[in-house]
């Protein structure tokens, strides 16, 4: 269980530091990032285990940056839990077509992001 | 001209509806009884000239005998009985039924075509989260505070080991993200608010400024007296504007306004028209740019313009989107459509910083001619290295003139009955 590695892509500071919480508290090692167009290259240097990717980000969205990981070998696989504000179909189709792990429609619980970040990453 | 099998079941309808004998038929079409009633149990095919010369003999039009709208009505009933399958439609027999009830038949293609229509409008409109920009920025808003407080108020509730300054720093976010949840929903009620009583004109933000701006005839006297006094009491007195997007964009007019009024002042404008200057001289004489000139003409009133007549002016920006609109009475200008291809104002969008004057002939009830001068501008806000920011503009006013051809526009394609317009987007409802 230990040195597990998340990176939260998110712009929103009061949900980051949320979140930032109940994983570190979960045990997890919490990395943050905020801007949709150096999201590419934070995850590459961060290598984490998990990346948990808002949606709506300045600059790039996050189904841009989904579709650029899933077409890289070293990302391919790299569990990826997307965020979103609007839970609508379409948006939900779109993120599993373009490769999403899990998908999740704010407002969550804490509860809920838990669980689901521990079976991501096992 | 193909003709279908059912051509003779056709004839044969009409001439009995009609109350004409055979022979009758015969005779004023100039060929035996014996052939025509072959021909009206269809196994004789005929075509060109002899099918003419009946259609005139029956009165209708050949095109009926020939079955060419039929076949067209009959795809469309087809369509329809295929949506509607449940009622068992003798979908053979649609063709019979077109050649002997055309009238009916195309009332079932016509109303099968119209609740294609109205789906397309409610899916639009069910669609709204996603068409409507404020609705949708409203609740991202919504949602993204509450998701904060969710997960923070969470993290309280649970208690267990939390260090004192985690608690109140979680206490701060949650009554930052309430004090946001709560604008969020105002916006949101104030909008859907003014949609429901419909007073503002519509729901849109730009709909809110445009009915301020009609109830003020596009002159702010505050700032013409003064261009340097505080637009905020100006925006917030209104009544009109009821959302804060509608203020935002009000703001912008004023502070343009301001801007405009400052650079000509309103007793250099009307001493500029005397000696009837037109818009162009006139930009020429002061030395000023022509949108700037636009702006201040339009503001005038019918008796400070020198032609009788106020000023329209529309404006857009590179896609097109109309966000100036004083339109006239004659010459309305879209709220929620795109508009005519052929105005002035996209021809000037093509070749930035050239003058486009136009004699426009605009189709409506009453067909009415205006001049047009229109007028595009490129502006880099963010330097070198920044996008360019198009924006044109185009002023207009009624005439009479009958020396030089005009340009026939419209203003949207689905209110506009140009026939034969070689740039239609979309049927028009007088079609």
């Amino acid at each position: 269980m230990q040195g597990r590695r998340v990176l939260l892509i998110e712009d929103e500071p009061n949900i980051i530091e949320a979140i930032r919480f109940i994983l570190s508290r979960d045990g997890w090692r919490v990395d943050t990032h905020s801007d949709g167009k150096s999201a590419l290259d934070a995850i590459r240097e961060r290598s984490p285990d998990l990346v948990i990717l808002d949606v709506m980000l300045p600059n790039r969205s996050g189904y841009d940056i989904l579709n650029d990981l899933r077409s890289e070998e070293a990302t391919r696989n790299l569990p990826v839990l997307m965020l979103t504000a609007r839970g609508q179909k379409k948006d939900r189709e779109l993120a599993e077509k373009l490769g999403a792990s899990r998908f999740m429609t704010k407002p969550f619980s804490n509860g809920e992001i838990l669980e689901t970040v521990r079976e991501l990453v096992r | 001209m193909a003709t279908t099998t059912l051509t003779g079941s056709r004839i044969r309808s009409y001439r009995v509806d009609r109350g004409m004998r055979q022979a009758d038929l015969a005779r004023a079409c100039e060929i035996s009884a014996s052939y025509l009633n072959l021909i009206e149990h269809n196994k004789r095919r005929i075509g060109g000239a002899l099918l003419v010369r009946l259609a005139k003999a029956l009165d209708v039009d050949p095109s009926y005998l020939s079955g060419v709208v039929e076949v067209r009505v009959a795809a469309a009933m087809d369509a329809a009985a295929e949506a509607h399958a449940e009622v068992t439609p003798e979908r053979g027999r649609a063709e019979e039924l077109a050649a002997r009830f055309p009238g009916w038949a195309r009332l079932i293609a016509r109303q099968y075509a119209e609740n294609r229509r109205l789906e397309q409008v409610i899916e639009r409109l069910g669609d709204r989260l996603t068409h409507d920009p404020f609705l949708s920025a409203s609740m991202h808003n919504v949602l993204t505070s509450v998701t904060a407080i969710r997960s923070a108020s969470g993290i309280l509730a649970q208690g267990g080991d939390i260090e004192p300054e985690w608690e109140a720093r979680f206490h701060r976010n949650i009554y930052e993200d309430s004090q946001r949840l709560t604008d969020a929903t105002e916006a949101l009620v104030a909008y859907l608010d003014s949609d429901k009583a419909g007073d503002a004109g519509g729901a849109l933000p730009q709909d809110e400024l445009d009915a301020w701006l009609e109830d003020l005839n596009w002159r702010l006297d505050v700032l013409e007296d003064n261009p340097t006094v505080g637009i905020g009491p100006l925006i917030e007195d209104s009544g009109r504007l009821a959302t804060p997007a509608a203020r935002q964009l009000a703001t912008a007019y004023a502070e343009q306004y301001a801007e405009d009024a400052a650079a000509l002042p309103l007793e250099r404008l009307v001493d500029g028209l005397s000696g009837g200057r037109t818009p162009a001289a006139l930009a020429q004489a002061l030395g000023l740019e022509f949108d700037l000139v636009f702006r201040r003409l339009a503001v005038l009133g019918a008796g400070e313009t020198g032609i009788g007549d106020p000023y329209g002016l529309v404006a857009c920006d590179a896609s097109g989107t109309l966000i100036y609109r004083k339109p006239l009475p004659g010459f309305e200008l879209p709220r929620y459509s795109a508009a005519c291809p052929f105005w002035p104002l996209f021809q000037a969008l093509q070749r930035p910083m050239t003058p486009v004057s136009r004699l426009l002939r605009v189709s409506g009830r009453d067909e009415a001619q205006f001049e047009a001068l229109a007028f595009s501008t490129l502006a880099y806000p963010s330097g070198f290295d920044g996008p360019p920011v198009a924006r044109s503009w185009m002023l207009f006013w009624p005439v009479r003139r009958s020396d030089v051809p005009a340009t026939g526009v419209g203003t949207s394609c689905r209110i506009c009955p140009e026939a034969g317009c070689v740039a239609r987007r979309e049927p028009s409802v007088f079609a």
